[in-house]
């Protein structure tokens, strides 16, 4: 298979391992009384589903925000940067080469934790389906000063289906983000890292140029 | 870098822990505040004056032996000279909407007894407070008087007495004349009772007409009705339906009951007909979503959950099956809470009680039908509708009580006829619907065809009375519920929980699904490639 030798290595420090973890659990919130709101179930009865959705989107927007300034004040934005390259080989892998034993083509490392794919994926979500989220659901919020706003020409129809569809979509994100990390070299591998920063990973000889910039 | 990481993770304990605090004290400080704004605002209103700076039993002007009703108020005009004229303008007297020409004493129909042909159906007339319909002096005792007392009766009494002449008829008549002075002078500021007399018995008897009108209001409990509430703010209905000039405050057909939304506590002059005038548009505490409600939803809407709570009124009236006799004789056959389902004079009834209103849009006005429209009989005829338009400024979601009847038309002509029933030539003595048409439609001028049929129509009250305590209003989900919620039929608005996505929720279900799926059979395929590697 591959002739590198394993080490350990911290990728996540405690402040990203705890927003991911706070950030799950809010978004968890959202999306159980969200559609509650939405009608789809009863769960907590309406009243107190819309009283949660609202504190927790506060506290969500306050902790996206906060995680957003330690991402491009640290560094880590380092990690976000998007690239074509080898993301067709990622694909590859992950639609055929993992199933018969191969190596995964890029390589986790210190200063490249994401892959390509990786790269791509949560640029999206940060930067258009979470925003859509947070304008929707503000505008949601504001729904009766909108006229004050210059925004009278909205309905409430469209907002809610874009903060639907936004939410679809993250679901859908969050099904397979969670199915991903369990393709670590062991299942629970990825997850622990989460957990407690550190994962077993081949020691990475060189980082291509194109991964840290 | 490491003590970078320690800074983040501080700022973000620091901002989870005010998000927290924050939220908190919100809450507890909306439940520290004793009453809502809009509670506080309406405490604001200037006390309502009870008392008076006159004691009408020292006026030497009602210090006599009356022998009529003119007499009685021929005596008040001395004092009170612009009265009458004032009255006498008023939709009281006229039973006329002064904008749309409409009205019980125009050409109106209902589905109740239908006409009140021109004020000339007795029993209808009861209701005028003149002493003699239109004619003569207004019977300033009706609003005034009180204590209820019959004035025709002791006039006709005084009268037959008298004629025998003999000194204990003296005697009698001079009783009788002493109760009716005592009877003119008891007059003050208008009561429940004195507005009740009509407004609750309206349609010929107990809460009949309206829903949310009716005698449980002269006594009722907080919870029947928070603002008449004998053990709550104990209002008369004066408190609201404030006069200027005799005319009073409220709304009739054409006319809504106040024009615009308005909120001028410190303007005692307003009429303070609109649950607005008092609460303000943003009632609530601050923070609570039913204050976003305020520009699409009437109060009324939440804040009266059922009409006819204590005492049941009439939701059905089939005239079409009246005149039917029993061993050659009227008869009546009672139903549900003691009323009747039957009766030979009048046709099939069904009554409700605590009924769930139908809500429409509603800009404060009413249609009006008249027997001179021409309806169209295939289907139910809207005698009176509320009119308005979704999402526009001056319109509201409101509640209503339907009364559904089925009621005479002119086949040939298609309109509604208007029969003359309780006069003692009319139809409850003659079952003769032809002759009651004839002559019923001769008291607005009119003639007809000779072939009538029958006609389903819904007439719309807006309910608007029997506002219960803020605890007892309605839960979210009457309304935002997926199916037969309140507001199903509601065109216009976006109502979550209520409306579904279409076909664009069952792509969202697939997306969903399909993720689902998609991971399930890589995981399939991973797990098996695996162990045939093995």
């Amino acid at each position: 298979m591959s002739e590198h030798k394993m080490i350990n290595v911290y990728f996540f420090s405690r402040f990203e391992r705890l927003a991911h973890w706070l950030q799950m659990l809010l978004i968890f919130t959202l999306i159980l009384t969200g559609f509650e709101v939405h009608g789809t179930y009863a769960l907590f009865g309406y009243n107190a589903a819309v009283k949660i959705h609202n504190s927790a989107a506060i506290a969500w927007i306050v902790m996206f925000w906060l995680f957003l300034f330690w991402v491009l004040t640290t560094g880590e934005w380092k990690h976000y940067i998007p690239t074509t390259k080898k993301v067709f080989e990622v694909v590859m892998y992950y639609s055929y080469g993992i199933f018969i034993g191969q190596a995964h083509p890029v390589k986790k490392c210190k200063d490249a934790k994401h892959n390509p794919l990786q790269r791509i994926v949560y640029l999206v979500v940060a930067t258009i389906i979470l925003p859509i989220q947070i304008s929707t659901g503000l505008l949601y919020l504001l729904y009766n000063s909108w006229e004050g706003l210059g925004l009278g020409f909205l309905s409430l129809r469209m907002i809610a289906f874009l903060h639907v569809a936004g939410a679809v979509i993250i679901i859908s994100f969050a099904i397979v983000h969670v199915y991903m990390t369990t393709t670590g070299h062991t299942p629970m591998a990825h997850i622990m890292a989460m957990i407690t920063g550190w994962e077993e990973v081949e020691e990475c000889a060189e980082i291509e140029e194109w991964e840290t910039k | 870098m490491k003590k970078m990481r320690v800074n983040f993770k501080f700022c973000l304990w620091l901002v989870l822990a005010a998000v927290f605090v924050l939220g908190l004290s919100n809450e507890s400080s909306a439940n520290e505040a004793p009453v809502a704004p809009g509670i506080a605002l309406a405490k604001q209103a200037k006390p309502e004056e009870k008392g008076s700076t006159v004691d009408h039993s020292k006026l030497k002007q009602l210090d006599k032996n009356f022998k009529s009703g003119d007499e009685i108020t021929k005596a008040c005009l001395e004092c009170h000279t612009e009265a009458d004229h004032q009255f006498k303008k008023t939709y009281h007297w006229t039973w006329k909407d002064p904008k749309s020409e409409g009205g019980k004493g125009a050409d109106s129909v209902n589905n109740f007894c239908i006409s009140a042909n021109n004020m000339e159906d007795p029993l209808c007339i009861k209701c005028h407070p003149g002493w003699n319909g239109k004619k003569g002096e207004v019977n300033c005792l009706s609003c005034h008087g009180q204590e209820k007392f019959d004035f025709a009766e002791a006039f006709k009494d005084i009268q037959d007495v008298s004629a025998v002449g003999d000194k204990e008829s003296i005697e009698i008549v001079k009783g009788i004349q002493d109760d009716v002075k005592k009877a003119a002078q008891d007059v003050g500021a208008v009561r429940r009772r004195n507005c009740g007399d009509c407004h609750f018995k309206g349609g010929g008897g107990d809460g009949v007409k309206h829903g949310d009108l009716d005698t449980s209001l002269l006594k009722p409990s907080r919870e029947l009705d928070v603002h008449m509430g004998i053990d709550g703010e104990n209002f008369d209905c004066t408190r609201c339906h404030t006069t200027t000039s005799h005319n009073i405050a409220g709304r009739f057909y054409g006319t809504p009951a106040e024009g615009r939304h308005k909120s001028l506590m410190d303007d005692d002059q307003i009429s303070r007909i609109s649950c607005e005038s008092c609460h303000s548009a943003t009632p609530h505490k601050p923070g609570v979503k039913a204050n976003d409600h305020t520009d699409k939803v009437a109060c009324q809407s939440c804040h009266i959950p059922t009409f006819a709570r204590e005492l049941p009124t009439k939701m059905y009236w089939d005239w079409s099956a009246s005149g039917k006799l029993k061993d050659g004789k009227y008869y009546s056959e009672d139903g549900p809470y003691g009323k009747h389902t039957y009766d030979t004079k009048k046709g099939d009834f069904v009554w409700g009680k605590d009924v769930v209103p139908e809500y429409y849009w509603y800009n404060g006005t009413m249609t009006d039908t008249t027997v001179n429209d021409i309806i169209d009989p295939s289907k139910p005829v809207k005698l009176r509708w509320p009119i308005g338009t979704p999402n526009a400024k001056d319109s509201r979601i409101f509640p209503f009580k339907v009364h559904v009847g089925k009621q005479p038309y002119d086949l040939k002509g298609k309109n509604f006829l208007a029969p003359l029933v309780s006069g003692p030539k009319d139809y409850w003595k003659t079952l003769d619907w032809e002759d009651a048409f004839t002559r019923g439609m001769a008291t607005l001028g009119k003639t007809w065809s000779g072939e009538y049929g029958f006609v389903d129509t819904k007439y719309a009250f807006p309910t608007t009375h029997m506002v219960v305590p803020g605890e007892n209003a309605l839960s979210c989900t009457e309304c935002h519920t997926p199916a037969n919620g309140r507001l199903a039929n509601i065109e216009g608005v976006y109502i979550p929980g209520r409306d579904r996505l279409g076909y664009l929720g069952y792509l969202g279900w697939f997306i969903i699904l399909a993720s689902l799926a998609g991971v399930l059979i890589h995981a399939a395929i991973r797990i098996a490639s695996s162990k045939r590697r093995d």
